[in-house]
Order: structure tokens, then C-alpha cells, then sequence
């Protein structure tokens, strides 16, 4: 489904991506950890495609399309779908609203009609079911003045609504209680099929406890530089970062 | 105030209307004229106009020497009414009152409306008529004072509520020739009465149109007012609009004024809060395109303690327009425990627009919460991203962006008519982006 | 209430710290000014034809303009034929070395805490002393001199570096640039100049002190610095005055031109005489000063702490002409009693990418008016600018005054643009938290105003900073109304 190639990018002349290699297959859940700085955000938000960083070198290949060359919108139509860690707060534009205009831009995109309205809500109910998301939060404008919880579950709720095909998780996990934790996780595990693939970028094991990887990546430095089965974020987790930090620098 | 030579010949032009004004005799319009004229046109120096060329525009576009005002041949109003909004309907075409046009709905206890002309001779008009509105203050207002042709006398008596709206809708009509007019409004709200006031400019045709406006408007204690303007005019308007309203304690205010089209439009619009415990809401947007210079000065004056006033005016200038918001909050040495706050917000959507934003805070009493904010700018590229990265196309995004950045300043419209009407005008307009 | 009332009772009655004056004596031009008295000052000077001409056309030019009335300040009208031009402590001519120095005068800048002998060379501060209008001495030269900087009184510059000043005089502030730039043109008598070639870091803080100390004189000096390639220079400036009943003059022009990857950085300490408490007396503080962004990422960061003057009349500005250059201003205005100031800056945006911050915090006391005026243009081909501007004013009393005037105007759409002001006084609350915790009216006001202008107070030199705060901490401790 994804394949990254010798992937290189730069924010404001720094290096952050060194050299970054990965093949995701449809129906595998993939988790990138590392120490903070080490890349993984930005690698998120490459795939996205974020201006604010300019790939050097590499290729990406996602369904077989050339997704660097692919506008952010474009990339959302093909079946990209970025959990924001920090999900941006936009006054006057209603969740309702903003999720029909994505929504029916999207069938568009894949030849499908337009949902009316009826059928737009009893979508939307459902889906609401299935993250355990309260109207109440979708009347209001798009993430304002939610707490760090809901704007995670409100994250997990347009997932859903979406049905990505590649679903990339930037951190879903920071700032979230344990309850919280585990509703995006349920979240999460139902939309799982053999049709889409999940990338979890974490800097804990914790969430990996609830969403199960079948691969785990260590970032560092730009570059994923161990790679397992999920036996290794335990491993991460009892010997801490350091051990990747000390085994690099005697390389 | 500085007056250039060339200015000179034209001011003594405009005011050779005097001649043909009625009640020139009246002490009032005479001793407006004598202000007209010492104060003069406004040349580039002059700080309040700065960026308001109307001396220049009045010179090269208008011929002050036709006098007679002209007639119109307009069959229908239809067109600039609001849908479905029931309302008081109060027309002037070319500065005159329209009996044709005009239909008062409300029964006669809840509203009086009467010929200003007529009333400022009699009754009650007389204490309240220039009161407020200084005609040695700004060349306009003087100018109107002197030779306003027409006008209306609003009276809400105390302990009512007025059901349906006020439309106060001027016409010009410039299909045949250009249009010089000046209108006049004097609004009284009684004790706890309520009344929601809607004015709107249009024109047919496309000569040069030059109104001025002055009106006064009292909200008395408890009472409570909404107030909308709605400046959405094709024709080559210039327009210098002078607006007093003077609240007393407990009052109720909500304003908005939108301004859409026009060639110079200017708004001077000032808010006394002359008593306690007042709150005002206080808001505008300027959606602008052309050559289109708008230019909202605004002052709110904060004169008695333990008062509440909420500013926000928003725009957006595509093409070559050129926005000037220029906001005024002063807090005079009695008015302690004010809480006053002001906001301008601007995008830019091409090189070639303007906006020039002067925000100003006096103060003189010390425990007071005050601030006023201005930016100017872009869409937020963070919140672009967002949506883009749900698949909303990049156009899309942004119509969405501008859309919520401007519909911010409808909250406080209450009528429902009405605010539909104003959203679907916004969205029509921001939508092409 | 009634403690708050005694507390501020206590601060305005509190003497002007620096309101001595010195016997010196000073050789003098007579009262008034004429074409005469100009010319008078430049033979004094021994000045080149060509700066004689040149001050004459800007003489010839003010005499056709009209002084400013826009500022938020009110005074009587000053009668510029009643004002000494020019005035010079006397001594042997030119000293060389300190030791020729008169006496009196080392002894007055001791008095202001300023050691002109080299002994205090650990301080690391060279400075230049000038006073009423002349500067008396200059440290560190040699030291300076090694790395090729120049920092010299101006009528020495004129003398030894004629090419130098003839290029850069009023490339910044025009002879012709305003009412009072005008008048200082006319008749500026000397201050300070400085030189970084290119590539240097200069290695200690330059500072000038000024001092008026002769009555009935106007102090008219002139600041030039030119910062070449890729140079940096820290420069700071102090200024007190003896206690006089009249008003006094002062009208400074500054000029600063950066070259491209320059850094300029100028703080100023103001603390001129600022009348007594019923606003009897006092400096008119009238002065332009202005940088020049010239080159590509240069860059030049003003920082103001203005205590002292009757009336201060000052907008420390920036040109960003070189893309990607960026303006600073940081401010703190305080003022007591009858003080009145309308001060704040100008950043003109010419280049892309061009970018300034302005953080001014203003506080009122007394019966004061104190005023932020500041502009921030960006102009059309200034694409992908960026300002933001925080103007903060705190009142203490219900007989003062704070006031706000920004002008914003923007003419592309690239460029962001924010300004944010607020206004409010110290709250009960943070007093009533202070004093719980055992510290005493008086000294929670202290504390609590100079959190408040600590955003500025940090871009002060360290030695300047201390200076600073203790001069804030004096004219405000316990002014809470």
C-alpha cells in the first residue's frame, strides 16, 4: 500500500529525515516510536503533505501513485488520513458542516453521489456510536474549546467518518487519561480491516497495549534504525530510549 | 482643519444649495452653515480624512451648480426589501420621503413616526434635535444640519416593545443624472421600550451619488435598541453617514453595520454611554472589492462608571479597495469599573489592497479593564492545512475560512429574517473565492 | 486608601536624585539664534566649509517650519530666542589624556556613578562624556583603535574622519527631517560618533553620558553610528540634569545605519530633570532618532527607559530597507506628577520578508499623560512581512492619564500584521498575595511593576538593567491608587 524510500527532508535547512525506508501492507498495523526530536511527527506530517517541510531526496509511493507530487486535499481523497497531535482550533466553522464539505469532496473524488442531509446525519450518528463522541461537541465550532481528550476523540470521529485507507496517528495518545485512552483505542480496533492499514507514531508503550502492532519501528535520528514485532516496544519500554541512544553511538 | 485654496470655491458651490433649502431662515440651519465653512472641506492633511479622498471625488465627479432634485421614475421597491421580513417600511428616494412606498405596519401605540420637518418645530423633537451631534465637530454633519431636505421623527413610548422592525430604506436613484442629498433621522426609545431599527442604502443607475446622513438616536434607561446599517450599494455612491447614539443607564445596545459596495463610503459612527450599568455590543464588517474605500470611524465613549462595551469589526479587501477603520475608546475620569473592549481584524486577499487601522485607547480612570487588539493578514495556514488534509479542495478551504472569519460579527443579530438574509449576503459574496 | 495616598505622597516628594549642579565654567555663545549664532558655533568648532553650509541650509529650513502640535503634550510656547546655543565647560584645549581633564568635571561624572579614569577598565564599558554640549572625554580609545573602531566625540570624528561623517550626516535623519532635526542640525554642537568596520564584533559596550548642567542652555548633540558588513555593536546612552526652575531644551537627533548581516543595538537610560512635583521645570525632551536597515539581515534593536523629562517627545524608528532585516523596540515609559510623554516608534517595512517587534509597557502615576504613538507601515514590495506590537499602559491613580495611538498600514497580503494593547492597573489581588506573603506594600508595587516591564528591562545591558530598576523602583514604589 505505502512504500517509503531512502526518504530525506528538511525543515529551514535542518536535517530531520535521514533516510527513511518502510513498506506497509493493507491490513497491518505499524508502530513508529523514538525519543522526542528523533523525526516522527515530522514524518506524520510529510506524508500529509505539510508545506513547511521540503522532502530532498527519496520517493513515496502510496497505491501506486506518486504521493509527494499529490496536493494535502488530494492525498485526503486518496485515502491519507492524519490524526493531528495538536489539532487546530477554528473558530466559526461548524463540525457539521466541515465534515459534510470533506465528506461529499472525498465521494466526489471517488465517483460516488453526494449524501443529502438525512443520510449525512444518520452517518454521522453512527459513527458517533462507534467513538463515543457526544453531540453536543460536533454542534459547536471545529475544536474550539475542547479539552485535549476531545479533541483527540473528535480526531478518531472524522477517521471514521472518512474511512481512510492509510490512517496516520501523530501521538494520538499524548494528553489522553486512561479512559480517554481507551476509547480512542476502541475506536481505533473497530475501523481495523483488511482493507486499510494504521501507522501509530508514540513515544509510549502504553498505547500499544490497547492497538496492537504487528511491526514496531525505532526512529532515531531521521533514520529507523530497529525494526521488530511488537516484543520490541516492550523491550523499548523496560530498557528505555537510552539503550537505542548507547547501541547507535558504538555503531 | 485645513482647507486647500481650490477647496474654497467648491465649499461656497455645495453650500449655494442653502438657497433653495427650506427653513433657511431657521437659526439651526444658519448657524450649521457658518460651522460648514469654517471648518471646510477635509484635504489630505486633515487627520480625521486622511485616507478618505471625498473633497477630491466631490470636486472632479459632482456639478454642484444643478440644483433642483431630480425625479424618479421607480415603480416597484420589491427588489431591496429583506425577504420575509414583516416590517415598518420608511422610504426616501433621492432624499425625499416616499408616501407611495412607505407602509407603517405597528399600531399607533407602539410607534410614532412623523415628518421631522414638522417636528423639530413642535412637540417633543425640538429637545432632542442636535443635542447630541455637534455640527462644529465635523464638516459633514455641519453641512447636513444646513441643508437636510427630508427626514423622519421615530418615538417609542415607554414600557413598549416594538414587534416589528423599522426599515429605513434611501434610494438613489442616478439612472438619469447624478443625485446630491442629505437625509436626516432622530430616534427616541423611552424608558424600557424596544425597538430593532434597520437602514439600508441602494442606488439604480450609475452617475455619481452624493448623500450625507445624520441621525440621533436616543435609548433612554432600560430601553433597548438593535441597530443594523446595510450599505450593499452597485451605484457610485459617496456617502458620508454621521450616527450619534446616546445611551442611558441600563440600556440595551447592538449594533452592525455592513458595507459592501459603493465608491467612498464613510461612516462616523459614535456611541455615548451616558449613564451606568450599560452594555453595548458593537459590531461591523466591510467585505470590499473595486475600488471600493470604506472607512469606519468610530467612537465609544465611555462617560459614566460600571459599563460594558464590546467592539469588533472585521474585513476582508480584494482588488484595489482600501479599508481605514479608525476606533476610538475613551474612558473619561468618572467612568471607573468600565470594562471596554475593541477589535479589528483584516485580510488582504491581493497586493493591491489597502488597509489603514488605528485603534486608540484614551483613558483617565484607573480601575478599569480595557484593550483593543488589530491584525492584519492572511487565512491562518495551519487551520488551510487542516481542512485540506480532510480532502476539502484549497478554494474551498478558503471560502470556508473567510465565510467563518466574517460571520463572527452576525451574533448579535437576534431577528431571524434578517440575520439569513445577512449571512446569505455574505456567503454569496465570499463564496466566489 | 488613605496609606496608598501617604505612600504616594512620600514618592512625589521625593528628591531628584541627580538635581545638582556643578561650578563650572563654561564659555558661552549669547542667547538666541540667527544665521550669526550658527555661524558662531561652527568657527568655535573649527568645522570644514562644508558642514558650516550644510548646518546653514538646515537653519534656513527650519525657519520655514512650524513645530509639531500633533503629539498628546501640552506646554507653553517656547521662545527659541531666549535659549544659550551653545555652551562649553571651560579648559586647556583639547585634553589628550585624562589627566588634563579638569578635575571638577571627573568629579561630576563620579558623582553620577561614571568613571572616566581607566582604572575601572573592568567594567568593560568605554564611554564618552559630553556635557552641556560638549563631549569632555572619550575612554578606551586605544583599546578600541587596535580593531579599527571609531568612537570618538562628534568634532573630532569632523576633524579626523571628515570622509566618514561627510557620507553618513543625515543619511538617516535629513537635515530637513522635522521640526526639531531641523533646529539640531542648525546647531548641534557635538556628541557622539562611532565606526565599526566591517566583519568586527566590538568587544565591550560603547555608552555616552550627557549631562546639561549651565542654565538657560538647550543641550543639542547628535549621535552617529555606521555599522559596516556584518559588524556588531551594543551602544548605551544616559542623560541627567540639574534641578532648574525653567524649562530646558533638549533636542538630540540620533542615526543609525546598519550594512548588510549588521547588528545595533541602543539603550537608553533617560533620567533628565523631570520638574518637581507641582510640574515646575524640567527638560523638554524633543528628539529624533532613527535607524537605517540598509543591508540584506541587518538588524537594529532599540530599548528605551524613559523616567525623567517634563515632556518627552520621541519615536525611536526603524527603516527595514534590506530583505529580511528586522526592527526592535522595546520601551518602558514611566511617568509621575505632571510628567507627559508621547513616545513609541515607526517601522517602515521596504524590503521582503522584513520583520519588527514592538513591546512597549507605559505607566502613569500622579497627574501624568503618557502616551504610546507608533506606526507600522508595510509597504507594497515588503512582501512576506511581519510585525507584532504589545502596548501595555498601567495606571496608579484616578488623576492620570493612558492613551494609545497605533497607525497600521498594511498594502500586500503577505504580511501579517498584530498589535494587541491593553490597559489596566496593579490588581488588588496580586498586592493582597504579596503582602500575605509578608512583603510590604511599597515593595509589591516594586515587584510587581517590574515583572511588568521585565520583557524590556531584559533586553537592557546587565549594567544598565540594575541601573534601570532601581530608577523604576524609585519613582513608582508604592504608587498604587
Amino acid at each position: 500500500m505505502l512504500t517509503i524510500k531512502n526518504l530525506k527532508a528538511k525543515v529551514e535547512d535542518k536535517l530531520i529525515l535521514n533516510g527513511i525506508n518502510l513498506q506497509v501492507n493493507a491490513g497491518e498495523i505499524h508502530a513508529i516510536m523514538g525519543p522526542n526530536g528523533s523525526g516522527k511527527s515530522t514524518l506524520a506530517s510529510v506524508l500529509a503533505g505539510r508545506e513547511d517541510y521540503e522532502v530532498t531526496e527519496g520517493e513515496v509511493q502510496f497505491l501506486g501513485k506518486n504521493l509527494l507530487e499529490l496536493d494535502p486535499d488530494v492525498r485526503a481523497c486518496e485515502g491519507i488520513f492524519l490524526a493531528f497531535q495538536y489539532p487546530v482550533e477554528i473558530p466559526g466553522v461548524s463540525t457539521v458542516n466541515f465534515m459534510k464539505t470533506a465528506l461529499n469532496k472525498i465521494r466526489e473524488y471517488r465517483g460516488q453521489p453526494s449524501l443529502d442531509a438525512v443520510a449525512f446525519l444518520q452517518l454521522m450518528k453512527e459513527k458517533m456510536k462507534l467513538v463515543e463522541i457526544d453531540q453536543s461537541l460536533l454542534s459547536r465550532s471545529l475544536n474550539e474549546g475542547f479539552s485535549g481528550g476531545e479533541k483527540k476523540r473528535n480526531e478518531i470521529f472524522q477517521m471514521a467518518m472518512l474511512e481512510p485507507k492509510l490512517s496516520i496517528l501523530d501521538e494520538t495518545d499524548s494528553g489522553l487519561d486512561i479512559d480517554a485512552l481507551r476509547i480512542v483505542a476502541n475506536g481505533v480496533n473497530k475501523l481495523r480491516s483488511k482493507n486499510n492499514a494504521t501507522i501509530v507514531v508514540t513515544h509510549y508503550q502504553r498505547l500499544l497495549e490497547h492497538i496492537v502492532p504487528d511491526f514496531v519501528h525505532v526512529l532515531y535520528k531521521g533514520k529507523i534504525v530497529k525494526s521488530g514485532g511488537k516484543e520490541l516496544a516492550l523491550e523499548l519500554e523496560a530498557k528505555g530510549y537510552d539503550w537505542i541512544k548507547n547501541e547507535m553511538e558504538l555503531v | 482643519m485645513s482647507a486647500i485654496t481650490s477647496d474654497i470655491d467648491l465649499k461656497e458651490k455645495i453650500a449655494q444649495a442653502f438657497e433653495q433649502t427650506p427653513d433657511r431662515k431657521n437659526i439651526q440651519r444658519t448657524e450649521a452653515l457658518q460651522h460648514f465653512q469654517k471648518l471646510g472641506l477635509p484635504g489630505n492633511k486633515t487627520e480625521e480624512y486622511r485616507f478618505f479622498p471625498i473633497t477630491r471625488a466631490l470636486e472632479k465627479n459632482f456639478d454642484f451648480d444643478q440644483s433642483n432634485p431630480i425625479e424618479s421614475k421607480i415603480k416597484s421597491i420589491y427588489q431591496f426589501l429583506i425577504p420575509d421580513l414583516e416590517a415598518n417600511v420608511i422610504v426616501f428616494i433621492n432624499g425625499i420621503y416616499s408616501p407611495v412606498f412607505s407602509k407603517v405596519i405597528s399600531p399607533e401605540n407602539e410607534i410614532i413616526i412623523s415628518d421631522l420637518r414638522k417636528a423639530v418645530n413642535q412637540n417633543e423633537a425640538p429637545l432632542y434635535f442636535e443635542k447630541y451631534l455637534k455640527t462644529s465637530a465635523d464638516p459633514f454633519t455641519a453641512l447636513n444640519t444646513a441643508l437636510w431636505q427630508d427626514g423622519v421623527f421615530i418615538q417609542v413610548p415607554a414600557k413598549t416593545k416594538v414587534e416589528k422592525p423599522v426599515f429605513i430604506l434611501h434610494i438613489n436613484d442616478a439612472e438619469k443624472e447624478q443625485s446630491i442629498c442629505h437625509t436626516r433621522l432622530l430616534v427616541v426609545l423611552e424608558e424600557e421600550s424596544e425597538l430593532t431599527l434597520i437602514e439600508r442604502s441602494t442606488s439604480i443607475g450609475t452617475n455619481n451619488i452624493f448623500h450625507t446622513f445624520a441621525e440621533e438616536i436616543l435609548v433612554k434607561e432600560n430601553a433597548t435598541l438593535d441597530y443594523v446599517k446595510i450599505q450593499n450599494d452597485e451605484g457610485k455612491l459617496h456617502q458620508v453617514a454621521n450616527s450619534l447614539i446616546h445611551q442611558s443607564s441600563k440600556s440595551k445596545l447592538n449594533t452592525f453595520t455592513l458595507t459592501m459596495n459603493g465608491s467612498l463610503i464613510r461612516n462616523n459612527f459614535n456611541i455615548a454611554i451616558d449613564g451606568e450599568n450599560c452594555e453595548s455590543h458593537f459590531y461591523g464588517l466591510y467585505l470590499l472589492n473595486g475600488n471600493t474605500i470604506a472607512d469606519n470611524h468610530t467612537v465609544v465613549d465611555h462617560i459614566k462608571p460600571n459599563s460594558f462595551s464590546n467592539e469588533l469589526y472585521k474585513g476582508v479587501m480584494d482588488g484595489n479597495s482600501k479599508g481605514v477603520f479608525n476606533g476610538k475608546i475613551f474612558v473619561r475620569p468618572n467612568a471607573q469599573k468600565t470594562n471596554a473592549f475593541q477589535s479589528n481584524r483584516n485580510i488582504l486577499l491581493t497586493d493591491t489592497a489597502t488597509i489603514n487601522t488605528k485603534p486608540q485607547l484614551e483613558i483617565w480612570a484607573d480601575d478599569v479593564k480595557c484593550s483593543h487588539g488589530c491584525t492584519s493578514g492572511q487565512l491562518d495556514e495551519e487551520a488551510l492545512f487542516y481542512l485540506r488534509s480532510r480532502g476539502i479542495p484549497l478554494n474551498n478551504a478558503k471560502a470556508m475560512l473567510l465565510y467563518a472569519f466574517a460571520a463572527e460579527t452576525l451574533e448579535p443579530i437576534k431577528n431571524t429574517e434578517l440575520k439569513s438574509y445577512l449571512d446569505g449576503l455574505i456567503s454569496q459574496r465570499l463564496n466566489k473565492y | 486608601m488613605a496609606k496608598d495616598n501617604q505612600v504616594l505622597e512620600e514618592i512625589t516628594s521625593k528628591e531628584y536624585e541627580h538635581g545638582w549642579t556643578v561650578n563650572l565654567e563654561a564659555d558661552e555663545s549669547p542667547k538666541g539664534l540667527s544665521e550669526d549664532i550658527v555661524r558662531f558655533i561652527s568657527s568655535k568648532k573649527q568645522e570644514p566649509e562644508w558642514l558650516l553650509e550644510w548646518r546653514l541650509k538646515a537653519f534656513r529650513s527650519w525657519q520655514k517650519m512650524v513645530e509639531p502640535k500633533w503629539a498628546n503634550v501640552k506646554y507653553p510656547e517656547i521662545n527659541y530666542q531666549d535659549i544659550i546655543y551653545y555652551s562649553a565647560p571651560k579648559q586647556k584645549a583639547g585634553p589628550n589624556k585624562l589627566s588634563e581633564v579638569d578635575p571638577e568635571l571627573i568629579k561630576t561624572f563620579e558623582k553620577l556613578g561614571i568613571s572616566l579614569t581607566e582604572q575601572k577598565r573592568l567594567t568593560g564599558i568605554a564611554v564618552d562624556a559630553v556635557i552641556d554640549s560638549v563631549s569632555v572625554a572619550t575612554t578606551f580609545k586605544e583599546k578600541l583603535g587596535e580593531l579599527g573602531v571609531i568612537f570618538c566625540s562628534f568634532s573630532e570624528a569632523v576633524r579626523e574622519h571628515p570622509e566618514l561623517v561627510k557620507k553618513y550626516l543625515g543619511s538617516v535623519v535629513p537635515m530637513n527631517d522635522n521640526y526639531f532635526a531641523a533646529l539640531n542640525s542648525a546647531v548641534f554642537s557635538d556628541g557622539s560618533f562611532c565606526y565599526i568596520p566591517k566583519g568586527v564584533r566590538c568587544p565591550m559596550e560603547l555608552s555616552t553620558y550627557f549631562r546639561i548642567n549651565a542654565a538657560n542652555t538647550g543641550q543639542f548633540e547628535r549621535t552617529l553610528i555606521v555599522a559596516e558588513e556584518g559588524s556588531y555593536v551594543s551602544y548605551l546612552e544616559g542623560c541627567t540634569a540639574p534641578m532648574r526652575d525653567e524649562n530646558q531644551l533638549h533636542a538630540a537627533v540620533v542615526e543609525l545605519y546598519a550594512m548588510k548581516d549588521a547588528q545595533i543595538k541602543y539603550s537608553t537610560v533617560q533620567n533628565w530633570y523631570p520638574g518637581d512635583k507641582n510640574g515646575k521645570g524640567g527638560i523638554y525632551n524633543f528628539v529624533t532618532k532613527r535607524g537605517l536597515c540598509a543591508g540584506d539581515h541587518s538588524k537594529i534593536s532599540w530599548t528605551q527607559v524613559e523616567t525623567g523629562s517634563a515632556i518627552t517627545w520621541k519615536y525611536p524608528s526603524c527603516i527595514l530597507k534590506g530583505d529580511y532585516s528586522m526592527g526592535e523596540f522595546y520601551s518602558v515609559a514611566v511617568t509621575n506628577n505632571y510628567q507627559q510623554a508621547d513616545t513609541g516608534t515607526k517601522m517602515t517595512h521596504i524590503g521582503k520578508n522584513t520583520r519588527s517587534r514592538i513591546v512597549s509597557k507605559g505607566i502613569s502615576a500622579g497627574k501624568s499623560q503618557n502616551s504610546y504613538r507608533g506606526q507600522v507601515h508595510v509597504m507594497k514590495r515588503a512582501t512576506n512581512s511581519r510585525n507584532f506590537s504589545q502596548c501595555d499602559s498601567l495606571l496608579m491613580g484616578d488623576k492620570c492619564g493612558a492613551h494609545t495611538f497605533p497607525y497600521i498600514d498594511v498594502e500586500n497580503s503577505s504580511s501579517k500584521i498584530e498589535h494587541e494593547a491593553t490597559t489596566s492597573k496593579i490588581g488588588e489581588d496580586q498586592i493582597f498575595y504579596c503582602l500575605q506573603r509578608g512583603i510590604d506594600e511599597e515593595a509589591a508595587v516594586a515587584l510587581i511593576v517590574n515583572g511588568y516591564a521585565k520583557e524590556v528591562l531584559s533586553q537592557l545591558p546587565m549594567e544598565f538593567a540594575v541601573e534601570a530598576q532601581k530608577l523604576l523602583a524609585l519613582t513608582l514604589e508604592g504608587s498604587v491608587g
